[in-house]
Order: C-alpha cells, then sequence, then structure tokens
C-alpha cells in the first residue's frame, strides 16, 4: 500500500519535472552554444603552450585609440571585465605582470609609452548576440537589384539526406534480431522537414519502436531545435506523443539528441542520445554511442516505467568502404532499470543484456 | 603524420591522382575548324585562335581522365577551350553558340568591359539559351594573361575555361624566345551538383587528412600528453577541423596541366638558354595550388595581367581565379617538372619543361599536411614565431607562441566592425584582431626552406589606375558555417541580400575581414581591386584577390563601369552557397 502511495506521489510529481527540464532544453542549447565560445575565448589563452604572455608588452596595439596610456604598474590591473567571453582565470596574470619584462628591452619603450594592454575588446569567437552598435550588412542605399532574366540565387537549394545510420543483427543472450536506426530530412539550411526512426525486430515480429517527424530549424551555429510528433511502434499500445529537442554538435563533437515527449493522459518522456567518432585511420572509425530514455510515469502496456527506464551503451567499428558505405561490427549494453528492470524481470527478459552487432552504415 | 601520397596500395586512388597518359578531350585536338588557328611547335599545346573575330561553340564532349568516360562541357571540344589571343585596342567580336541542353554563359575573367558583355546571367544578360548564339562585342583596352569561363551551374567545373592572351597595344615589357600558358584545373568524374549535395550533408565528405587517434598517441609520445590535449583543445571546443583547406580533394579531383592529367605529362620544350615566359591560369573549380619548378628560379612578372616589378622566387600560390606570368631561363639540356600541389596535398597537376617531347624529370612528392596555425584561426592574437614549428613534421604551430613576432600587430590594430548578422547560425566564427600583413605565404608554406611569393612582394609598375583616396569604406566579412557548409558575406547568403551599392565615380576602399579558417579568392567583376599595403598605400592592381583564414585586408575601387556586377568568392561552392554579391554601380 505504502509502495503504491510512493508511486502514486512520484507519478504526480515526475511529469512536471520532465517537463519543466525538457522545455528548458531547447534553451540550454542555446545557451550552451552561446557560451560554449566564451570558454573558448578563455581556453584559447591557456590552449597555447609556450606563449610567452610577457611578450605581449612588445605589442604596440590598439584596438580602442582613445585608451588612455596604461601605467607600466597597472598592467595586472588590465581589465578582463573588457574582454566579454574571457574566463579571467584562464588569463596568465603572472604573464600579464610583467614578468618578462626586464627581457624584453624592446618592449619597454612601448609599454610605458603607450600601456601594452589598453581596453582589448575581444568578444566570443563563435555564437554569442551582437553588441547594440554593431554594423549594419546593408550597403544597397535603398537601390534595388538587377531585373534581368535567369538571375541564380545562390544559398537558396534543398537537399535531401536518407541516413541509414544503424541497420544491423544483433545476438544477445536470450534474443537475436535485428534493430534500425534510421533519419531522414528535406530542406534548406535554416529549415527542414526530419524524419526519425528507430526499433527492433525479434522473433520475427516488431518488439518496440518508434517514428519521429520534426520541423527541424537551425537557431545556432551548432545547434537545431525539433518540434514534432513521435508514434511508438511495436508491443502494447501505439501511443502518440508531442515531440520538442534540439540536436547538434557539442564542443569536441559530440553530436547530441535531446528531445522530451508529451503523450496523452499525462505521460510524458524523454530521450538523450550522444555519439562520438574516433577515427583510427581516414576510413576506420569507432563510434561510442549512448542512449537514456526516462518515463514521467509507469506504463505497463508498454512494459516501461517511470524514471530512467533503460540505458545503452554501444560500440561500433565501421570501415568506411566509401564515405557512403560502412559496414560494421560492434558491442551493445542494454541495460533496462527501477520499474521498467521489474518488468523485464516478470516478462523473463534480461535486465542487462549485452549483444555483438554487425551492420552497415549508410546515406544518399 | 600525413605524407602523400598514401600507401602505394591504393591503386584506384592512383589512378586519380595521376589520371590517365591518353586522358582529355577525345575531339580535342585536331579537329580544330577555324582556319585561323595556329599550332605551337610542341605537339600537344592548347589551340589558339587570334583576331578579332571568334566563332565558340559550347557543347559536350566525352572526356576520360581516369579510365571512365565522362561528359566534359567544352569549347570548340577542347579542355581546356582554345587560347584566345586578342590585341589590346581592337574591338573583338565573339559569337558563343549553345549546343547544350541547358543554358550557358561566358564570362571574360579580369577584362574590364561594359556590363551587358560580362556574361554573368541575371545580371549581365539573360545567359545563351539551348541553340541560340549571343554576340559579345567589345573594346579590348587592356594587356595580359586572363581566362574566360561559365558562369552557369557547374559548368566550370565540368570544362567550360579557356585562356586569355592579350597583347599589348605598343611593344612588349618583356621580350622572351618562348611562351606557354599553363592553364590549372581540377577535373572530376562526379556530377559536381552531387557533390555540392555531399558537401552539404557531410561537409568533410572528401577530407582524408583529419586528425585520428594515432595521431593523438604519436603526439602524446613526442611531446607529452598536456601538449597533446592543449594542441587540439581548440578546435575540439570549436568543432572546427585543422584540417579544412579545400573541401573538395584529390579524393575526386585529378589535377590537370594545360588539359594534361599528371600521367599525360604537358610538355613544353626549350632550347637550352633560351627565356621562356610561363602564363599560369588557375582555372579550377575549387583548388588552390602551389607552384614551383624545382631547379629553376621564377621571375614573378605579371599578376592577374598586370605588369609587376619582377621579383625572384622559387615557389608562389595561385588561388582560384589568378593569373601570374614568370619567366624562366633553363640553361641545362635537361628536364624540369612543372610542379602544382594542391593546397590540401591530396594530389598535384604536373608537366615537364625539356629540350625534347619526352623527356621527364623527378616528381617531387605532395609536401606533409600541416594543421592550421593559430594565425589562421585567430588572426594578430595567434602569431607564431617563425621556424619554431612548421618544419618539424608533426609538430602543428600551435606551440612556440611568441607575440613579439606577431606579424600583423607591427601596425595598430585595425578596429573591427562585426555585422549583426554575424551572430547567427551561418557564421562559426569571428575574428577580433585579424592579422593585416600581407608578407604571409599562407599555411603549407611557411618555413619551407623556398622563397615563396607573397602579395607584400608584388608592386604593380605604374601605380594605382586612380590616385585619389578613397572617399568612403564599406567592410565586408568572410563567413561561413564548415559544419553545414554554409558561406555567405556578413552571416547573410546571396538568397537573402541586397546589392551592394557604388556611387558611379566614386573611389572606394572596401574591407574585407576573413571570419573563417579557409582562404577565399574574392572577385569583383568589371572594375579593378587596388590591394593596399597594411599602411593604405597602393600595393598591387588584382581582378581576383586571395584573403587569407583571419586576415584583413583592404583595397580601392574606382567605381567608373555603371551596371550590375557579380562580386564572389571563386571557390565555386562557396559561391553556389551563398557568398556572393551584386555590386551595383550608379
Amino acid at each position: 500500500m505504502s509502495m503504491h502511495r510512493r508511486n502514486t506521489s512520484s507519478v504526480s510529481r515526475r511529469p512536471a519535472l520532465l517537463a519543466a527540464l525538457l522545455l528548458a532544453l531547447p534553451l540550454l542549447a542555446t545557451a550552451q552554444s552561446a557560451s560554449a565560445p566564451g570558454s573558448t575565448s578563455s581556453m584559447d589563452m591557456s590552449a597555447m603552450p609556450g606563449m610567452d604572455h610577457g611578450a605581449m608588452s612588445n605589442m604596440p596595439i590598439s584596438a580602442n585609440p582613445d585608451a588612455s596610456a596604461t601605467p607600466e604598474g597597472k598592467m595586472p590591473g588590465t581589465d578582463h571585465s573588457s574582454m566579454p567571453g574571457m574566463r579571467p582565470q584562464a588569463v596568465d596574470h603572472h604573464g600579464m605582470a610583467g614578468v618578462d619584462h626586464g627581457t624584453k628591452p624592446k618592449g619597454l619603450g612601448d609599454m610605458s609609452g603607450k600601456g601594452a594592454m589598453p581596453e582589448m575588446t575581444m568578444g566570443p569567437m563563435q555564437g554569442g548576440s551582437p553588441p547594440p552598435d554593431a554594423r549594419s550588412p546593408d550597403y544597397s542605399d535603398g537601390v534595388a537589384g538587377s531585373t534581368v532574366h535567369g538571375l541564380h540565387m545562390h544559398g537558396s537549394k534543398s537537399f535531401g539526406m536518407l541516413l541509414i545510420d544503424q541497420l544491423e543483427a544483433f545476438h544477445g543472450r536470450d534474443a537475436t534480431g535485428q534493430a534500425w536506426e534510421v533519419e531522414g530530412w528535406y530542406g534548406d539550411d535554416e529549415n527542414k522537414l526530419w524524419v526519425r526512426t528507430e526499433g527492433e525486430r525479434s522473433g520475427g515480429k516488431l518488439e518496440n519502436g518508434d517514428l519521429e517527424a520534426f520541423w527541424n530549424h537551425n537557431v545556432a551555429t551548432f545547434w537545431s531545435t525539433q518540434l514534432g510528433v513521435r508514434q511508438d511502434l511495436g508491443e502494447g499500445p501505439g501511443r502518440t506523443w508531442a515531440a520538442f529537442g534540439v540536436q547538434g554538435l557539442a564542443p569536441y563533437w559530440f553530436d547530441v539528441e535531446a528531445t522530451g515527449y508529451v503523450g496523452a493522459s499525462g505521460h510524458t518522456a524523454a530521450r538523450l542520445r550522444a555519439d562520438y567518432d574516433m577515427l583510427f585511420t581516414q576510413r576506420l572509425i569507432l563510434r561510442p554511442e549512448t542512449e537514456i530514455n526516462l518515463y514521467g510515469r509507469n506504463d505497463p502496456q508498454r512494459r516501461t516505467g517511470s524514471g530512467v527506464s533503460d540505458v545503452q551503451f554501444g560500440l561500433r567499428l565501421r570501415y568506411e568502404i566509401r564515405r557512403q558505405f560502412a559496414p560494421y561490427i560492434g558491442l551493445n549494453w542494454v541495460r533496462r532499470t527501477g520499474t521498467t528492470a521489474d518488468y523485464a524481470r516478470q516478462d523473463h527478459q534480461p535486465v542487462l543484456d549485452r549483444q555483438i552487432v554487425a551492420g552497415v552504415r549508410t546515406w544518399f | 603524420m600525413y605524407l602523400f601520397p598514401p600507401r602505394p596500395a591504393d591503386l584506384s586512388r592512383r589512378r586519380f591522382v595521376q589520371g590517365m597518359a591518353l586522358g582529355g578531350a577525345v575531339a580535342g585536338l585536331g579537329l580544330l575548324r577555324s582556319s585561323n588557328v595556329w599550332a605551337l611547335t610542341s605537339p600537344g599545346q592548347p589551340a589558339v585562335l587570334s583576331g578579332t573575330d571568334f566563332a565558340l561553340d559550347i557543347a559536350e564532349t566525352p572526356v576520360n581522365y581516369t579510365g571512365a568516360s565522362r561528359l566534359a562541357t567544352t569549347v570548340n571540344g577542347g579542355i581546356p577551350g582554345p587560347i584566345l589571343r586578342w590585341k589590346e585596342g581592337t574591338t573583338v567580336n565573339l559569337r558563343v553558340t549553345n549546343r547544350l541542353h541547358v543554358p550557358t554563359s561566358i564570362h571574360w575573367h579580369g577584362i574590364i568591359l561594359p556590363f551587358q558583355m560580362d556574361g554573368v546571367p541575371g545580371l549581365s544578360f539573360d545567359g545563351i539559351a539551348p541553340g541560340e548564339t549571343f554576340l559579345y562585342r567589345f573594346q579590348v583596352r587592356q594587356s595580359g594573361t586572363y581566362w574566360y569561363h561559365s558562369h552557369s551551374g557547374y559548368q566550370e567545373q565540368t570544362g567550360l575555361y579557356g585562356p586569355l592572351v592579350i597583347e599589348p597595344a605598343g611593344p612588349d615589357r618583356h621580350r622572351t624566345d618562348r611562351d606557354y600558358v599553363v592553364m590549372l584545373n581540377d577535373w572530376t568524374d562526379e556530377d559536381p551538383e552531387r557533390i555540392y549535395a555531399r558537401l552539404k550533408k557531410q561537409s568533410d565528405y572528401y577530407n582524408f587528412a583529419q586528425p585520428t587517434v594515432p595521431d593523438f598517441f604519436r603526439d602524446v609520445r613526442e611531446k607529452g600528453l598536456s601538449q597533446a590535449l592543449a594542441m587540439r583543445r581548440m578546435w575540439n571546443e570549436m568543432r572546427m577541423n585543422p584540417t579544412d583547406f579545400a573541401d573538395v580533394s584529390g579524393c575526386t579531383y585529378t589535377y590537370l596541366m594545360n588539359g594534361a592529367a599528371p600521367a599525360g605529362n604537358w610538355t613544353g620544350i626549350f632550347k637550352p638558354g633560351e627565356k621562356i615566359r610561363l602564363r599560369f591560369i588557375n582555372g579550377s573549380a575549387q583548388t588552390i595550388f602551389d607552384v614551383r619548378i624545382p631547379g629553376l628560379k621564377m621571375t614573378v612578372i605579371s599578376a592577374d595581367g598586370q605588369d609587376v616589378e619582377p621579383v625572384s622566387v622559387d615557389e608562389f600560390r595561385i588561388s582560384v581565379a589568378e593569373t601570374y606570368d614568370v619567366i624562366v631561363e633553363p640553361q641545362d639540356e635537361r628536364a624540369y617538372t612543372l610542379f602544382a600541389q594542391s593546397i590540401d596535398r591530396s594530389g598535384y597537376a604536373r608537366g615537364t619543361l625539356a629540350p625534347r617531347a619526352g623527356m621527364e624529370a623527378e616528381v617531387p612528392r605532395p609536401d606533409p599536411v600541416q594543421w592550421l596555425a593559430m594565425r589562421d584561426m585567430m588572426g594578430a592574437m595567434g602569431g607564431s614565431a617563425h621556424g619554431v614549428a612548421h618544419d618539424t613534421p608533426g609538430v602543428h604551430g600551435m606551440q612556440g607562441m611568441d607575440h613579439g613576432a606577431m606579424p600583423g600587430m607591427a601596425h595598430a590594430a585595425p578596429v573591427v566592425r562585426h555585422a549583426r548578422t554575424e551572430y547567427g547560425p551561418g557564421v562559426d566564427m569571428r575574428v577580433d584582431m585579424p592579422r593585416t600583413n600581407l608578407d604571409d605565404p599562407g599555411i603549407g608554406l611557411r618555413d619551407n626552406g623556398r622563397r615563396v611569393l607573397t602579395y607584400a612582394d608584388l608592386h604593380t609598375i605604374g601605380g594605382p589606375v586612380d590616385a585619389r583616396e578613397p572617399g568612403r569604406e564599406i567592410e565586408l566579412h568572410l563567413t561561413g558555417n564548415m559544419e553545414r557548409f554554409m558561406w555567405s558575406f556578413d552571416g547573410v547568403k546571396f538568397s537573402d541580400a541586397k546589392p551592394v551599392h557604388f556611387n558611379s565615380g566614386e573611389r572606394l576602399r572596401i574591407v574585407l575581414v576573413n571570419d573563417t579558417m579557409m582562404n577565399h579568392p574574392i572577385h569583383l567583376h568589371g572594375m579593378w581591386s587596388e590591394l593596399e599595403d597594411p599602411d593604405g598605400r597602393f600595393q598591387v592592381r588584382k581582378h581576383t584577390i586571395n584573403v587569407q583564414p583571419a586576415q584583413r585586408i583592404s583595397y580601392a575601387v574606382s567605381a567608373d563601369n555603371p551596371g550590375n556586377w557579380a562580386y564572389h568568392c571563386h571557390l565555386m561552392y562557396h559561391m553556389e552557397a551563398g557568398m556572393f554579391r551584386e555590386v551595383v554601380v550608379s
């Protein structure tokens, strides 16, 4: 009884939490894409081993011509706040403080005269938002363009892609079967219709899977938002969800997808995916990949429980015979957790399944 | 380490790189109909048409460069098209007939002419419809080496290009015993539209020199873990590739010299002691070349058709659409290799200068691939000390930073003004402190032990066409998103952009800031681009100016040619993606 009540309470709370988290996802991603460059700028300094900051005193640079002379003693107090996107702690204060002044005879003159680092305005190299005084890109003076026929509108073209990322046979502890992960899109640089499907067959029947369709909209250099629907396939009721999420490329080249779902009668769910390509040669590529599914409440009919329902981790080693065709072999671990694991035990399904996989990755 | 060519076992690739000895336009040589063709003495030379009246037929012609037959788009059946020899001061009539099933056009690259004759569909004219003949007629008011190419679709990739040589009205400044055009091109068996589509889907599709896990462990072994991590850190955080030089590589391209694949070995004949003028033209769609002739000094006498103070070099980088005339004086009875490696070192075009046909000299291997350096990403903030990193394979130039040596910093750093449209999805980086120096030969050529030409070496004889100080300044930033393969000015693609307006008669300054990590050859139609040095003094007159990564350059333009003009990056796939503007002079 108490168990039941605990479940109930968590059911009532979790959807709200999940929904809040998921609603925040696009914002988080945008924020990340905007803040990442900040860290990039700060990293720029520390990422240059052997960089002689003391030698900066050599530079008679003056990004701001009106900057007043800075007395040498003030160097350590260089105004870091005037470098948006630069984390002050990343800058080598010791170097800036003029450690090498004694060894830079040429620089001293410039130093005392002009002040070495006057108000250097450095924005982030990526992302961010335009400063209020940003330049206009319009140099037309109101003049209209050519009216001659046959003008090609460079940059306006639409494309389509079908990516069969995984089409594989798996051999697990108790079962063998086939699985797929496929996505396709059509559209231009800004907006695309994006379709995604994944699932698995075992014993000749579709066990579970889903099909999603999104409006994919570029919102930042490496990120786009996705808004659409998901239809569950396979055993149990075919639930339909509203879907919203983000996908893109995180720093260090992690491909990331985060999608939240809201279904009928208070069902909520989320899926997080990330993968990474490790090049052993230009053609032999190891891809670690992980996927986490979360649900807001128990769904005994689809055998998914609230909370984290399952975690997958895969390692697939592919050989790109051509860029567009790569057979692979790999290992895949599927761990069901929480109530989902309980369901699995009841159904005599493995809670942890290790699978050997073999398949092809191809795209058109 | 990236040493090319890769394993000798990679035969299929070798065939692309070397091409077929008998490749080229099947219907090319010996089938020229015009009576004013005169062949040069050496066999295998491109056809030459001279005079004032020309009939040019654009048609599909089968070619075979790799063992597979493909249809090329050709002018009078040849790749390249015939050399057109004009004379300064004459009026030329060019009847261009379209025998294709799609519209076509010819643009006379670098020629100052009325905009209706400029050959850009949608700006100059409607284009040439299938079956139609268009008469180009204009007065030739300049001399030197230029070229022509299609401005329709992807035809400048599929073969529609050829050399233009204009004799001066007066005596030539340099008397030479022989005169050869050396046209460089990139041929692909693939449909260029597919190449573009692939780049949109996977922008590193053709890059087979990407950092690998073994590279990382080699660096750990040689330099320690923290160094190995540090040299990758910025690239990883910015999600940019340190070997993205060319977008399209020798993985699909066969590089041509005068229409011959490397195995075809185009040969120019000489007698020892002769003075030879070589007119290099980069007519590629997407490939920047580094050219040298081992064993010979080259004296550069002309850039983009305009005579410059002679400068003696071992090597020069020729960006897409640029031309350089050089003089060589081989003294020995031996063969010399004309070697033009692609900027990404994935292949080369090759030919030979020899006393007799059939001779060959050693062909160098392409240089090792170097990673882009800090200065290619951060401009003046990323200058690196000369000689520290670049000549050591595996050391990629991120170490040994010495800001005292920052090349661009000798001058007060110019204020960079990013457009408000540069903060969107189409832009992956912005450079706040670009380098302004012109004396950097560029990535892959720094400190290679050879004397390499830079823009700082080029001084046009006679000074600018217009001595007025520019009255105003237009600042444009070269922008892109390498991951999504988006290219633009100021973050705005041509399809979303308004024209750029020049007031007729004004002298103005264009400031270009390259907010990307790639080179961009920027070409303004119809008017000269007079490059300035970092202090604003006249440097060299050009029609195509290559802007290096994270570089700021400026040039003066006299808006003395009213009309609608194209203004764009001459990397064809960048132009196609939107790095293009219409300039209206009115």
